[in-house]
């Protein structure tokens, strides 16, 4: 029976089904605004995941895997964003490619196959947190949904950043942690990204006087 | 500490980036450039020779790992990095001159060279599969900024395309590390050596079938994004076209092959831990869809980068379909059309930016009579296209023609399709390269002569190993072809 | 077999809930007021609005029909056996048997299709106008609250909602991720049954937006009273089952005299909070336009069928 499960486990469990649940309310969120509150909350969920898993193995490299979470992710990542709204005055609504009830079933259809693929592998696993995998699947599968069905590049980069949430949530909870350079490099390589990316949106304001993506259609094989 | 060959091979990329950003551009820039370039070269001859007298390594501990297979990827990166540098020097200069790049973009331009060098080598010769993927991303985020270098709106679009659609691809690569961790893990504990290569490849045969499968089609799509294997290729037509030729010439030339050695890398891990050809069946796949819609996108092409950019994704096509069938023959015939194309394309790509150069556009339609004005350049496109479409006398012909026959001889069903894809693209380039070459035109000279010794070289090594391949060669990629097994 | 102390205990929860429901809506009224600023209501006016009613003559329309009449006796009939067979106060419920988690949806359902007919039956337009809206919102709020119902189900083995408490509350503690999901479900669903903020507006008689309101607008004297204590009771009704489902530490088990005695303080303070936090939620919500409402009761169902999903996946051993 599950009472078998260990507290932690059903901690890591609880954070990783509420980091599902926020991507699920990203998914549905019309202003950029609370997207990227959003994304912040889901940071720190996933800090919060990874702090746990960090207490139950006491493996030193987890605790600064979660700090760098922590700064990186819940702080660092939608402060910047935060300031590139302001300073490129985004406002209103996200423009969704899809109307949004549409694409929550999409996404409801995305958990079911991620779960499907991820149910095998879970029952194959001997750390305790077996189903984690399948969630962050899902994660990574609705951020993907949220990249193709908004037009905002600032969005799409939100839907990005939270992909990778995904994959940080399979790397330590799934599997207890990845090698401490790989999560370093990992790191550096999202900071990096965002910066990039700001840099881009200065560029892509620069040359379009908006950040809608839809002006961006005209390389085409004709 | 002793003197590593290794280290200096990673470290002149490095450096010489950092100098080129903090001193910004100076009169010694491009030479610094080129000279680093040729530092870098020189080191990867010297492990060459050292690997092939005294068989792989390891350095800084186990976390990197030179074989073989991956030194000749590193000589032959380090070699078109040369020539590219050497390209770009009069080329960047023509742009500048031309008022399409400011100073402080060639300063961006060469640091970010010399950074994207680096990620590469590190790509190439880390035994570590995440390493292989933060380096694979850097090398993204390194290149994200070279396709944007004009500013102009198309390649801004292609550098956006480029950065989101490798992101969402390096991003389903890093959920197939994840899952490889994940299987390594049950066997070799929750150490760091559980992503080491060499570690894997000794317990390749206990790894848990199922998960390797999803982890190997993760890993695949991922790496396969930026081999530009259809329908994932979007971004690679659009980045090769806007972006300054050199960085075609090396998005072309090193990019893609260093993707498909990960993916490689890979599929011999894959195929330790799954029963059957699941692996190469899926490459095979791949492989020839991506060369068929590449075939078939040729004809409709105006832009003449951008057509050579989907003769990339054709050959790329072709090379993951002969990894795909597998065996020594295939692999071999693999290794080779990879060096083949990089060469090729790369001389081509240097052709196309001093004809586009000269004549102030890459619309084909404009573009006519290159053998008046500059008969080398002329003549430089003719040949390179020639070779690329596998013309006898060229290296292309031989790796073309194993694969062929290869094909014919175990997969048969696949040959109509492999004929159909090469004929098609043959009538589509040569079709629309030949008045580009010959045809009437007035274009004037630029303000510097360009440089045409690497297209010639080139072309030339493409042309020597059609004919001859040295034996020491031929053992060096019998060997590496061996290690895919 | 039926002991004695369960009959007392089902006779007992009964009347509280008769006496606790209409002081809930007047809890509600008195946080939403404090939140909004306003000088509150006392507690006691909804206690004072019964007896108004209950004191009128009823008005008829010419055209009402028997339906009309018996209608509000149906509504009421139906709350108070939700309340009966919803564990409040013990689990210890002679009449739980009669219906479990499922019927208890029918109940709720029947009661909806009464009074849109009735609220049919004159003929005004309004009356037509709120039926329609009802249905609409009914129709989409019960599969969200069956697919919660399944979740909840599914970890208690058991659709009956004594036996669901039973083994929430009185096993090892586990930390169930899918019944966050399934809670923040039956919230969304709660809210829109009731005719609170998100979707219907119970102050407001703007026609373009009120629902609820729309159907009793021809109930008058003790018709009226009827509906609007039945109203209460499916307020409390709800409210109970959503502490019974996701909070059920306190209630009493079988043949447990002093937890049923500790268990009446607990649930007044659950209610208290409960409403509150109700109170609270509503003052921060804008009401939807009620094109939005399918858009809000579907991320109900989303949100109900992730727990179920979460609850395969994550809970269920192979």
């Amino acid at each position: 029976m599950s009472a078998t499960i260990p507290l932690t486990a059903q901690l890591i469990n609880l954070c990783a089904s509420v980091i599902l649940l926020l991507t699920f309310a990203m998914l549905a969120q019309r202003r950029v605004m609370q997207l990227i509150n959003l994304f912040a909350l889901q940071g720190f969920m996933l800090f919060l995941s990874t702090l746990v898993v960090a207490v139950t193995t006491g493996q030193s490299h987890l605790y600064w895997s979660a700090g760098l979470t922590l700064l990186l992710k819940a702080l660092l990542l939608p402060w910047i964003l935060n300031r590139l709204m302001h300073r490129l005055q985004i406002k209103g609504e996200v423009e969704a490619l899809i109307n949004i009830p549409t694409t929550m079933l999409v996404g409801i259809g995305l958990v079911i196959i991620a779960f499907n693929v991820a149910l095998p592998i879970s029952q194959l696993s001997h750390t305790i947190t077996r189903g984690t995998l399948g969630i962050a699947l899902a994660v990574v599968m609705l951020a993907f949904l949220m990249m193709i069905t908004r037009r905002k590049a600032i969005s799409q980069v939100v839907g990005f950043l939270s992909m990778e949430n995904g994959l940080f949530l399979a790397a330590t909870s799934a599997t207890y942690g990845m090698p401490m350079v790989v999560e370093l490099g990992i790191a550096l390589d999202v900071l990096v990204g965002a910066l990039i990316l700001g840099v881009f949106f200065f560029q892509i304001r620069d040359q379009f006087d908006s950040l809608d993506i839809h002006h961006m259609e005209r390389l085409k094989d004709n | 500490m002793t003197f590593d060959i290794f280290v200096i091979l990673l470290a002149i990329p490095l450096v010489s980036g950092a100098l080129l950003t903090v001193f910004g551009e100076r009169d010694w820039a491009p030479h610094l450039n080129i000279i680093a370039s040729g530092g870098t070269f020189i080191a990867a001859v010297w492990l060459t020779i050292s690997i092939i007298t005294d068989g792989p390594r390891f350095a800084f501990g186990e976390q990197f790992f030179i074989d073989s297979l991956n030194v000749f990827f590193v000589a032959l990166t380090a070699f078109v990095g040369l020539t590219t540098s050497i390209f770009s020097g009069p080329y960047m200069k023509n742009e500048a001159a031309h008022g399409r790049l400011t100073i402080p973009r060639l300063r961006l331009y060469k640091s970010m060279y010399q950074l994207f060098m680096f990620t590469m080598l590190v790509a190439l010769t880390t035994n570590n599969m995440g390493i292989l993927w933060v380096a694979m991303e850097a090398a993204t985020l390194t290149t994200v900024l070279l396709v944007s270098l004009y500013r102009t709106p198309a390649s801004l679009e292609a550098a956006w395309k480029y950065f989101i659609l490798c992101g969402v691809g390096i991003a389903q690569a890093l959920f197939g590390t994840i899952l490889l961790y994940f299987a390594a893990e049950r066997i070799l504990g929750e150490s760091g050596n559980a992503l080491l290569w060499t570690h894997l490849v000794n317990v390749k045969a206990f790894l848990e079938p199922n998960i390797m499968a999803l982890a190997f089609i993760f890993l695949f799509v991922g790496y396969g994004t930026k081999v530009g294997l259809a329908p994932l290729h979007n971004w690679l037509p659009d980045a090769h076209a806007e972006g300054p030729t050199p960085v075609s010439a090396v998005l072309s030339g090193l990019l893609l092959n260093v993707a498909l050695y990960a993916i490689l890398r890979c599929k011999v891990l894959a195929d330790g831990a799954i029963e059957g050809a699941f692996a190469g069946n899926l490459m095979m796949g791949f492989g020839l869809f991506t060369l068929l819609l590449a075939a078939f996108f040729l004809s409709r092409q105006r832009d003449v980068k951008r057509m050579f950019a989907y003769s990339s994704i054709e050959h790329m096509g072709l090379i993951t379909f002969a990894f795909g069938m597998g065996g020594a023959v295939a692999n071999f015939a693999g290794l080779l059309h990879m060096t083949m194309h990089s060469l090729t394309k790369s001389a081509i790509f240097f052709a196309v930016g001093h004809a586009t150069q000269k004549t102030g556009t890459q619309m084909m339609d404009d573009i006519r009579g290159l053998i008046h004005v500059n008969p080398l350049i002329g003549w430089g496109l003719m040949l390179g296209t020639l070779a690329i479409l596998g013309m006898p006398p060229f290296g292309v012909f031989a790796s073309e023609f194993m694969i062929l026959t290869h094909a014919m001889k175990h997969h048969p069903w696949a040959t109509p399709f492999l004929l159909l894809a090469l004929g098609v693209a043959f009538a589509a380039i040569f079709g629309k390269v030949q008045p580009m070459v010959f045809g009437e035109t007035e274009a004037k000279r630029l303000p510097h002569a360009p440089a045409i010794t690497p297209v010639f070289l080139h072309l030339a090594i493409v042309l020597m190993l059609g004919l001859y391949i040295p034996p020491y060669l031929t053992r060096w990629f019998q060997e590496a072809a061996r290690m895919l097994g | 077999m039926i002991s004695i102390s369960g009959l007392i205990g089902q006779a007992f929860a009964i009347a509280l809930a008769l006496v606790l429901a209409p002081l809930l809506l007047g809890w509600l009224g008195m946080c939403r007021a404090w939140l909004q600023s306003r000088s509150a209501p006392p507690l006691w006016q909804p206690y004072f609005m019964l007896r108004k009613l209950f004191n009128k003559d009823v008005v008829l329309a010419e055209t009402a029909s028997p339906l009309f009449r018996f209608a509000p006796f149906v509504v009421f009939g139906c709350m108070v056996l939700a309340c009966a067979i919803i564990p409040t106060l013990s689990t210890d419920l002679p009449l739980a048997p009669a219906a479990d988690a499922l019927a208890l949806v029918g109940v709720f359902g029947l009661a909806r299709v009464f009074i849109s007919l009735a609220a049919m039956d004159i003929g005004t337009s309004f009356g037509t106008l709120g039926g329609r809206r009802e249905m609409l919102i009914g129709f989409l709020a019960e599969p969200a609250l069956l697919m919660v119902i399944f979740t909840v189900a599914m970890i208690a083995q058991s659709t009956s909602v004594a036996t669901i408490v039973e083994t929430l509350a009185h096993r090892d503690f586990i930390i169930y991720p899918s019944l966050a999901f399934a809670g923040i479900a039956f919230t969304f669903v709660a809210f829109a049954e009731n005719a609170r903020v998100p979707v219907d507006n119970p102050a407001t008689h703007l026609e373009l937006t009120m629902i609820h309101e729309a159907m009793i607008l021809e109930y008058s004297g003790r018709h009226l009273a009827l509906i609007e204590w039945a109203a209460c009771l499916k307020l409390y009704a709800y409210s109970c089952l959503g502490l019974a489902l996701f909070l059920p530490w306190g209630i009493a088990e079988r043949d447990n005299f002093m937890a049923l005695v500790a268990a009446i303080p607990l649930l007044v303070l659950k209610l208290l909070v409960g409403g509150f936090l109700l109170a609270l939620l509503e003052t921060v919500n804008a009401k939807l336009r009620i094109f939005r409402a399918p858009e809000y009761l579907g991320t109900a169902f989303l949100l109900a069928v992730l727990g179920l999903l979460v609850r395969l996946l994550l809970e269920v051993k192979a």
